[in-house]
């Protein structure tokens, strides 16, 4: 009897979770599907769902307009580069958070991220001016560093919290052993705390292939990313569904194929030190 | 344990984190303070830029559209955070029990968190709240009602709505995995207590999510304050739906009024700040625990 | 075999040489309008012509607005030619931010540009943007609809005309509103026809010593009017709609009138995109008798920032952008409907244009607004649709959100008007001018 219970909870279970992940995904779906009609059918109503004429006219038309592979590769370059400075600049500072707190550890770690609470806005003239007489306008190296600046807080709570997790006592018996503290870092603690720092990277990445105030500011041609792809499509005249579809799905796929693939070490250690 | 040689090494390592961000910081910051005190407005070249005192400050205070904004800031943060709280921790004990797929029920859950601010604007806006041609326009009719114009019928509602659904995936997965870090022993006893699952939710497992949802209100707060895209793609600020950051956006990039929008950014860094004192406060007293 | 590869560079050197410039690339930032998109597509005939590669930024008119607002006021450099509208070239070229285009060559025949056009687009006498396109606005119907309402349109209607033909011709059951007009905020959305339209009830933004005048009856006359007729036989939710939005109404045959940019003439009589394409009569913007019409005056225009670079290359792309040569060579591809128009004199004198259904309404239209002398009352400002003062976009920006939250049905002309006057007011201190 108690088994059927638990199949019958099981099946409600399933049937409520399964509607309510479609129903969350949904926008992302039509959105996708949209991108394979054409203008006339992406508004025909009654809507369309999958019996329409599938087309990838949109995809050419998006394609033609813009070099999409270059905004692709500049998103790649701009959301990878800043993780990787990000973490290599943000491991040892979370190290010596954990394991050498001071009375001031949690005082300058909140100042980290209070620090991401300046509005953009507010100092973009500042940042232009300053990128102007540095030369960085339109490069990929001031984009790197100004994203690389605005995630670090993050990236620098996250290391921390994952390496409080980890015991003392290892990397204690590990200098008994005479490691140094180069060699007590990448060859103890790192190894240990790779998912934190794998789930690290990738919400970082994540955050950064979305920043959409600075990559667009801050570009015109050589160094911008898909934010600034996706722009060009905002409100064209016309009808334009379909395509703004095709391009929207451009933009995303490759950072959701990512996620989906990299969703169980993005998961794992997404805890912001909310586990203890 | 830490001795004074890694003591000094920590300080060493922590350096060049704590150098850029004090820099990132205080260079903005300083400048943004500078203009806030001076008349410049970039496209007027004919009026030569001066100090002006607190003129900026004043002006920027005494605009009607001052408090509003304020208002609509903390509505927009506090609404969103309601909403991915609420439903997150809902569906992170939904995610906890036993299903068939759940995996696969992650991954969509998981969708939205990785579609760029502006895509989602864009595809909220005009693909589905769009009176004419938008998908819950043509649902509307089918059930023979008359289409919601979303963006000025409730345009706070809208955008909330845009930004939960981004953000609910974070929250979701957060207290998933504090959900479950619970001790099942614990719950089974409860269990066998004969606890009604309603008292077992409020006295088992809020208290343990309680530092995962401290952690989510402060990163997520951090993010909803400096909401733009979203506003900026479907109301352009029309509608009562102006921030304090679109405020700012309007002075300094619309009006070309450095000056004053700068003043507005040290109002914006002030209100920050009190909400991350506030926050801090709350969180700091988990994170010793 | 090496002698051969020297060959090659060596003749490949003097094929350089000949042509006399080194080959550059240019940037370029733009809307993404059809016809710059058309543009962008015909780039390669100007590479081919010149040898100079063309990097194109192409954004939404409002954050290509402010990127390349920006980038002038803080001399970034990021782009060799911008496109700009009848708003900023004359304040920008009086600020010497544009490089003056007074040495154009002879064959590109600088007096071609309609006097409208080419007044709107300089300072003191000196052109300092090519128009690419010109528009000003006008009345968009349906033929079948106005003659199933029993009424016929005249040449140059008035606005009480229009409320009635827009009632009449409004059947809400089959999803047909009678008319369709811009309340979207923004002042280059609603903004600009609100303004516009106020010309022809004989308001203005500023008296001579620059006060605000929404405290006037002609403004509120202006809004009652505007609310009152599309509350009567507007679409729903007409306050988010910019023109974008009520072109695809239009083209999906849900307008019986659409007051708009003359430049959508081309787009709703294209069957390929309007299912109404062949059923589209024009007029010219309504009045109120009172000597001024309600349609504006625009153009886009290419314009070359100070101190670029590559000032000799970007005028090249200029010179082929806006030429009679590649309004030729869009007729050719495109057909002759949908060349760019409203910039050239000798476009409106070609045969194969004046058999465009649309020609003689827009070069009317483009000739009766006048920037100069906008309004019935003297105004210290140029422009129709604007006034041409750097505040301008920041101000009516703001008056428009608190226009379209009156069509929203969230606060009443009354506390709009009253807003708009104290932020125009305040704002208008701020700069120094009152």
């Amino acid at each position: 009897m108690s088994r059927a219970v638990t199949t019958r909870r099981k099946t409600i279970n399933t049937v409520l979770a399964w509607g309510i992940g479609i129903l969350i995904f949904f926008p992302i779906l039509w959105t996708i599907l949209t991108s394979f009609k054409t203008e006339a059918q992406a508004i025909n109503d009654p809507p369309l769902f999958l019996f329409f004429d599938w087309t990838l006219e949109n995809y050419a038309v998006v394609q033609e307009r813009s070099d999409y592979m270059r905004f692709l590769w500049n998103s790649v370059i701009i959301a990878g580069g800043s993780t990787l400075i990000g973490v290599i600049i943000a491991i040892p500072a979370a190290w010596s958070m954990a394991f050498v707190p001071s009375k001031r550890t949690k005082d300058i770690l909140l100042w980290m991220l209070s620090t991401k609470m300046l509005p953009a806005v507010g100092v973009l003239y500042p940042i232009y001016l300053i990128f102007i007489e540095l030369g960085l306008l339109d490069t990929r190296t001031g984009l790197v560093v100004v994203i690389m600046l605005i995630n670090l807080p993050i990236i620098v709570w996250m290391l921390y919290t994952y390496f409080k997790e980890i015991p003392g006592e290892i990397l204690e018996a590990a200098r008994m052993d005479g490691a140094s503290l180069r060699e007590e870092i990448i060859y103890v603690l790192t190894p240990m705390a790779v998912p934190g720092i794998a789930s690290t990277i990738l919400l970082n990445f994540i955050l950064a292939w979305n920043e959409a105030f600075w990559t667009l500011n801050l570009t015109a041609a050589q160094a911008a990313p898909l934010t600034a792809f996706i722009a060009s499509y905002s409100s064209p005249e016309g009808l334009f569904y379909a395509k703004l579809s095709a391009a929207s799905t451009m933009a995303i796929a490759p950072i959701l194929i990512l996620g989906w693939f990299s969703q169980k070490q993005l998961v794992r250690g997404l805890t912001f030190g909310a586990v203890k | 344990m830490a001795t004074q040689h890694s003591r000094s090494a920590a300080r060493l390592m922590m350096a060049p984190a704590v150098i850029l961000l004090l820099g990132w910081m205080l260079i903005p910051l300083v400048m943004t303070l500078w203009f806030s005190f001076r008349r410049f407005l970039p496209n007027r070249p004919d009026i030569v830029p001066g100090w002006v005192g607190f003129d900026n400050y004043v002006r920027f205070v005494t605009s009607s559209a001052f408090w509003p904004s304020v208002q609509t800031t903390l509505i927009i943060v506090g609404g969103a955070l309601l909403i991915t709280i609420v439903l997150g921790v809902l569906l992170a004990l939904l995610l906890d029990q036993p299903m068939w797929g759940q995996g696969v029920v992650r991954i969509l859950v998981i969708a939205p968190f990785f579609v760029m601010p502006t895509v989602s604007a864009l595809v909220w806006k005009n693909i589905f709240m769009d009176p004419v041609n938008g998908l819950f326009a043509h649902l509307w009719r089918a059930f023979g009602a008359e289409p919601v114009v979303w963006l000025s019928d409730a345009p706070i509602f809208s955008i909330i709505l845009i930004v939960s659904w981004q953000w609910l995936p974070f929250a979701t997965l957060i207290l998933l995995t504090a959900i479950q870090s619970l001790d099942s022993e614990q719950l089974e006893a409860s269990e066998m207590d004969g606890a009604p699952p309603l008292s077992r939710f409020f006295y088992i497992i809020l208290p343990h999510l309680s530092r995962a949802i401290t952690i989510v209100i402060l990163i997520q707060t951090i993010f909803l304050l400096s909401v733009f895209a979203e506003i900026f793609v479907t109301t352009g600020g029309a509608f009562g739906t102006r921030t304090l950051t679109y405020l700012i956006f309007q002075r300094v990039l619309e009006s070309q009024n450095v000056g004053l929008g700068s003043a507005g950014g040290v109002y914006a860094i002030i209100l920050a700040n009190i909400v991350a004192v506030f926050l801090m406060r709350i969180v700091g007293k988990n994170l010793d625990a | 075999m090496y002698l051969r590869n020297a060959l090659c560079a060596a003749t490949a050197l003097t094929v350089l040489g000949t042509t006399g410039a080194i080959a550059e690339t240019i940037t370029i930032a733009t809307v993404n309008n059809g016809d710059m998109i058309r543009m962008q597509g015909l780039t390669d005939d100007f590479t081919a012509k010149t040898g100079h590669k063309v990097e194109w930024v192409t954004l939404e008119e409002n954050v290509l607005r402010q990127r390349v607002t920006t980038d002038i006021t803080t001399k970034g450099g990021q782009f060799d030619i911008l496109t700009i509208g009848m708003y900023e070239t004359p304040i920008w070229g009086a600020n010497g931010w544009l490089i003056p285009l007074d040495d154009l060559s002879e064959s590109y025949d600088v007096g071609d540009i309609l006097p409208a056009m080419a007044g709107g687009l300089s300072y003191d006498g000196t052109l300092y943007a090519a128009p690419f396109y010109g528009e000003s606005s006008m009345i968009m119907y349906r033929t079948d609809l106005m003659e199933k309402a029993g009424m016929e349109m005249p040449e140059a209607p008035s606005w009480e005309f229009i409320r009635k033909a827009a009632a009449a011709m409004t059947d809400r059951d089959n999803d047909v509103n009678g008319i369709c007009l811009r309340g979207k905020a923004g002042w280059g959305e609603g903004g600009a026809f609100i303004t516009a339209m106020s010309n022809s009830f004989g308001a203005r933004w500023f008296d001579m010593d620059w006060n605000a005048q929404f405290d006037t009856k002609p403004w509120a006359d202006t809004l009652n009017f505007f609310v009152g007729m599309m509350n009567e036989s507007g679409p729903s939710g007409y306050a988010t709609n910019g023109f974008n939005e009520n072109l695809s109404l239009f083209q999906q045959g849900k307008c019986g009138m659409w007051i708009d940019a003359t430049v959508a003439a081309s787009f709703v009589t294209n069957p390929k995109d309007s299912t109404v394409a062949d059923s589209v009569g024009f007029a010219l913007a309504p009045d109120n008798g009172l000597g001024k019409r309600s349609n504006w005056l625009w153009a886009w225009a290419l314009a070359i920032p100070a101190g670029t670079a590559k000032e000799a290359a970007a005028k090249q792309f200029i010179e082929w952008a806006t030429s009679k040569d590649y309004i030729e060579l869009v007729a050719e591809k495109e057909g002759w409907a949908n060349v760019p128009p409203g910039a050239r004199t000798s476009l409106y004198e070609n045969p194969n244009y004046q058999a465009v259904p649309f020609a003689k309404m827009t070069l009317e239209s483009i000739l009766t607004a006048d920037p100069n002398k906008p309004t019935v009352e003297p105004v210290p400002y140029v422009g129709v649709q604007f006034a041409a003062i750097p505040e301008f976009a920041g101000i009516a920006t703001e008056v428009s959100q608190e226009f379209s939250a009156v069509y929203a049905g969230q606060q009443t002309v009354e506390e709009a008007l009253a807003k708009a006057q104290a932020i125009t007011n305040d704002a208008m201190e701020a700069a120094g001018y009152r």
